[in-house]
């Protein structure tokens, strides 16, 4: 089963605390919002991604599974 | 089983003086009044209902409908252009008791047919969310309408209230919602947000509405139009929709015209049909034609020269670098400036953010910025390339599909008008900058509020 990140856009509030536990998927905009690198995460990555998650202040971002969502129409 | 072998035997012969051509949709309208009950009937014939007799009867007919429906083509009228089938039998296959929504808000200043369809042919629509309804064994289906809705919003509750106690449509209970709010109300999941009674504005899926939408029941939102060529199909099948129309867009599709032409307004075309022969049945052009928006305000400009090839479905549009999205088609004429309407319109797009998501909230705020400053000619000058990155740091980064739609119109306008936008970085204001403003873009008493200040 493969996991990737997401950001909810709508509870996010760019701490950019995501950017500084995961930069290797995370960076941020010129407004401090994450760009997140949506690819499988592999081995040890994963452990960071959810230790990253969990620091979230507003727990926007999200350690998903399978495939990313899909939006609203 | 191949749709074009049931279509006979389901579905009976058009009655007499019905719909061979065109128009179908709007089949025996008049002038800003209602078609009644009645009238309704005896233009397109008795609608043949999918529910009672048993559930095992009913599932079959369901069935049946869904399959003419993706038979049929028939995709979403509100500008997504999902198939229409594909939408029912998700919401068939959630758990729970499903709820119908008729989409009518119609938040895209540019457009009018569906206020327009359901001021003159209110029973058509409330048709198809009746049959969608029943297919679905859902007991209610609501029409939302903008707060702009007018006589629209009177004519369905007229209509609502002559169906009242009539046996064959008692059964689904309709309803009729005025939901407030700017142009990202027409979003699934904004609507069902001010249908809930909380400020209309787009969450963060999934669960898609499908799964769990309007109190967290399965819900089917289907624009109006969508829901009057579901009613349509559902008498007269896949195979008779789709005598007019090209294969990937079939049947007919209603379209808002404006700009200078002689009659601006909402005309039902052939899918399909060319640009030019549109112009011609509203009276031709008044004046020189700058270029043509097609989808919208999340749609794609075109210069003039293009006008004479453009076609009006989804398939061809999209070939040509176009959007049918929820049939606008909007001239701009030769007596405005392109670069200050891009400039207007990048601002009031801006200012439709609902301010949920930081990338549309800063990113519109920054391209509108830069497009103003081009637009003046100004010395310091956002490059092409500034451009590019605003728009790559924006589009696809919200929890709807605002930001991208914007992002896209502003893309196309930038290429539709290049050498204006070149002329305006060079020299500033052209003559034609203070002229009156052309691009509807209404003002809203009370913006959003947001998530933020």
């Amino acid at each position: 089963m493969s996991h990737r990140v997401e950001v909810n856009p709508i509870t996010c509030e760019a701490h950019g605390i995501c950017a500084e536990l995961l930069p290797e998927r995370v960076s941020l905009d010129e407004w401090g919002y994450p760009i997140v690198d949506g690819r499988p995460l592999h081995g040890s990555e994963l452990e960071h991604a959810r230790r990253a998650a969990r620091a979230c202040p507003t727990l926007a971002l999200i350690v998903a599974r399978e495939r990313a969502r899909s939006r609203a129409s | 089983m191949s749709s074009s072998v049931t279509t006979a035997e389901l579905y009976p012969a058009p009655p007499d003086g019905a719909v061979a051509g065109l128009p179908r949709l709007l089949a025996g309208v008049h002038e800003q009044c209602a078609l009644t009950l009645t009238e309704h009937l005896s233009v397109h014939g008795q609608l043949p209902l999918v529910g009672g007799g048993g559930r095992s009867r009913s599932r079959s007919r369901a069935a049946k409908l869904f399959e003419e429906v993706e038979g049929s083509g028939l995709c979403g009228c509100g500008g997504g252009g999902f198939p229409t089938a594909t939408k029912l039998r998700s919401v068939a296959g959630a758990r729970g008791r499903p709820v119908v929504v008729v989409n009518a808000v119609e938040a895209e200043p540019p457009s009018s047919k569906d206020r327009t369809l359901l001021e003159l042919a209110p029973h058509l629509v409330l048709d198809g969310a009746v049959l969608a309804a029943e297919a679905l064994r859902a007991d209610e289906a609501i029409v939302a309408v903008g707060e702009h809705a007018g006589a629209s919003a009177a004519s369905v509750y007229a209509a609502i209230e002559e169906r009242t106690g009539r046996g064959e449509y008692g059964r689904i209970g309709l309803t009729l919602v005025s939901v407030g709010g700017g142009y990202v109300t027409g979003q699934e999941s904004a609507l069902i947000a001010g249908l809930e009674g909380r400020e209309a504005l787009p969450t963060f899926t999934p669960p898609l509405p499908f799964e769990r939408g309007l109190r967290r029941r399965p819900t089917l939102v289907n624009n109006a139009e969508t829901l009057a060529h579901l009613a349509l199909i559902g008498r007269l099948g896949a195979r008779w929709y789709r005598g007019l129309g090209t294969s990937a867009h079939p049947g007919s599709a209603l379209v808002t015209l404006s700009g200078p032409v002689a009659y601006p307004g909402v005309y039902e075309i052939e899918a399909g049909a060319s640009l030019c022969s549109l112009i011609d049945a509203a009276g031709g052009t008044t004046t020189g034609v700058r270029g043509v928006l097609t989808g919208g305000y999340a749609g794609s400009w075109a210069p003039a020269a293009a006008i004479d090839e453009l076609e009006l479905s989804r398939d061809r549009l999209a070939a040509a670098g176009g959007a049918f999205g929820a049939g606008i088609v909007l001239l701009l004429s030769s007596e405005t400036c392109p670069v200050a309407e891009t400039a207007r319109l990048a601002r009031w797009l801006a200012g439709q953010s609902a301010r949920q998501c930081g990338p549309c909230m800063f990113g519109l705020d920054a391209i509108a910025e830069a497009i103003s400053g081009i637009a003046a000619g100004a010395r310091e000058q956002a490059s092409d390339r500034r451009l590019q990155t605003l728009a790559a740091l924006t589009a696809g980064r919200g929890a709807c599909a605002h930001p991208d739609g914007a992002v896209r119109v502003i893309a196309s306008a930038l290429r539709a008008f290049a050498a204006d936008f070149e002329d305006h970085r060079r020299a500033g204001p052209c003559e034609l900058c203070a002229s009156a403003d052309e691009l509807p873009l209404p003002l809203r008493a009370a913006g959003h509020s947001g998530a933020r200040p």
